[in-house]
């Protein structure tokens, strides 16, 4: 008997991706909750603050972006729970693909599943705020350089957290805070563009800070599950 | 000539003392019985084989290489766990699929929908998991032992849930995997045929 067994990265990473999308698909439940956490709240704004027009183009990328970042935070608690808990993870951890080709595939069908709406719909919902078109161009490539970097300090938060008690408390506290740096430097892009100043000093931050992000936060994903299931 | 073997194993789990010094080795064509009272560390043994859980002491070696986190061990390696591993939102069919693509084997439709029929899911193959009862749940893991190449074995009360023609069809894979060469380590309450090679009591 010869193990026939072939691991690689590309196939881990798109063994999680295309099974995570495919239950997401047949239960959107949570990402349209997201979704709609989302539109709701951004929307909220404009009817509480009222409609000065040169106060809500104030504060309309610092808002858009919070909404983003807490509607990013409502899906974590269940990145690796449920499979944590319905032994997936365990099987993960044990196949013939390296554990950070798998991780970053989940990591990936996170972000295509919130972060990617969340960008999209931005625009969207920065008219209510009176913001002009650049402004709104700038504030969206914000959220799609800015987003991923939150699944990804999300995903080692989540991990860090699995089969702790009060999970989604300690969450909070502890992935909200790294959360600022991203929610500064996209806020402030739009900021500046919307000010007259050039956005490209904290797009290239996030950018260096996305690719950071990218190359150590799965490996600390990886050691984080370990810790978990052992 | 495969060999898995433990040696000088321990392990404790917050202030309890599990077990000290659990040595074994089984060679192709083995199995071997886990047993031992409910809380004496079946399973936790079973996890320090597997790689999940670092023993506090003693080394796990297949084919006398330390197995550790080695990948040669891990794409030798088929592990069930209390939980399968079983998604709810996923077919029986998907879900079978999952499990085998992530082994890294090749099956497509056709060895899958031979594999549900011998466990006797073919009909229920397009049904989402949430819909199979524990039972059911637990062929779908039988389905993927016979489809799983992998020559170790590491199970966790494969039985449970499972009815006597289950057991039967259990033992039927068990034999194919032993005459094929396979070693398996195996937590179980039930007396199986083939009869293990040796038994190991745990919290004696």
């Amino acid at each position: 008997m010869s193990a026939a067994a072939l691991g690689s990265y590309p196939g881990g990473f798109a063994w999680a991706f295309s099974r995570d999308f495919r239950i997401a698909w047949r239960n959107p439940g949570e990402t349209v909750l997201v979704i709609a956490f989302f539109v709701l709240v951004a929307s909220l704004f404009p009817l509480g603050v009222g409609a000065e027009s040169r106060l809500l183009e104030r504060i309309g990328p610092g808002v858009i972006w919070v909404c983003a970042l807490l509607a990013a935070f409502l899906s974590l608690p269940q990145m690796f729970a449920t499979d944590y808990a319905d032994g997936s993870l365990e099987q993960m951890t044990l196949s013939a693909h390296p554990m950070i080709g798998w991780v970053s595939g989940k990591i990936a069908a996170h972000w295509i599943m919130t972060g990617l709406p969340l960008t999209v719909l931005s625009p969207l919902l920065a008219l209510q705020y009176g913001l002009q078109a650049d402004t709104l161009l700038v504030l969206a490539a914000a959220l799609a350089i800015g987003t991923p970097i939150l699944s990804l300090l999300g995903a080692a938060c989540s991990a860090l957290t699995l089969g702790a008690r009060g999970g989604g408390m300690l969450l909070a506290l502890l992935a909200l805070p790294l959360f600022v740096p991203v929610l500064i430097f996209g806020a402030g892009a739009a900021e500046a563009q919307a000010s007259g100043l050039s956005p490209s000093a904290q797009l290239s931050l996030l950018g260096a800070g996305l690719i950071v992000a990218t190359m150590a936060l799965p490996a600390a994903v990886c050691v984080a599950i370990r810790i978990a299931l052992d | 000539m495969r060999s898995l073997e433990a040696r000088g194993l321990a392990c404790s789990r917050g202030p309890v003392t599990l077990f000290r010094d659990v040595s074994f080795a089984v060679v192709s064509g083995e199995w071997i019985a886990l047993r031992g009272a409910n809380g004496s560390g079946k399973t936790t043994l079973l996890r320090c084989v597997a790689g999940l859980t670092r023993p506090d002491a003693g080394d796990v070696l297949w084919d006398g290489e330390p197995a550790g986190h080695s990948e040669h061990f891990r794409e030798s390696l088929c592990y069930g766990g209390h939980a399968a591993g079983i998604k709810d939102d996923l077919t029986a069919d998907e879900n079978l699929a999952a499990l085998i693509a992530l082994r890294g084997v090749a099956a497509d439709a056709q060895a899958r929908r031979a594999a549900l029929a011998r466990v006797g899911l073919e009909k229920r193959r397009h049904l989402q998991a949430r819909w199979l009862s524990a039972g059911q749940r637990r062929r779908i893991g039988l389905a993927r032992l016979a489809l799983d190449r992998a020559p170790v074995w590491a199970l966790d009360e494969p039985l449970t849930a499972l009815d006597d023609e289950g057991q039967r069809l259990f033992e039927s894979l068990l034999t194919e995997h032993i005459a094929g060469g396979g070693v398996a380590v195996i937590a179980t309450h039930h007396p199986l045929a083939p009869a293990p090679a040796r038994e190991l009591r745990l919290g004696a």
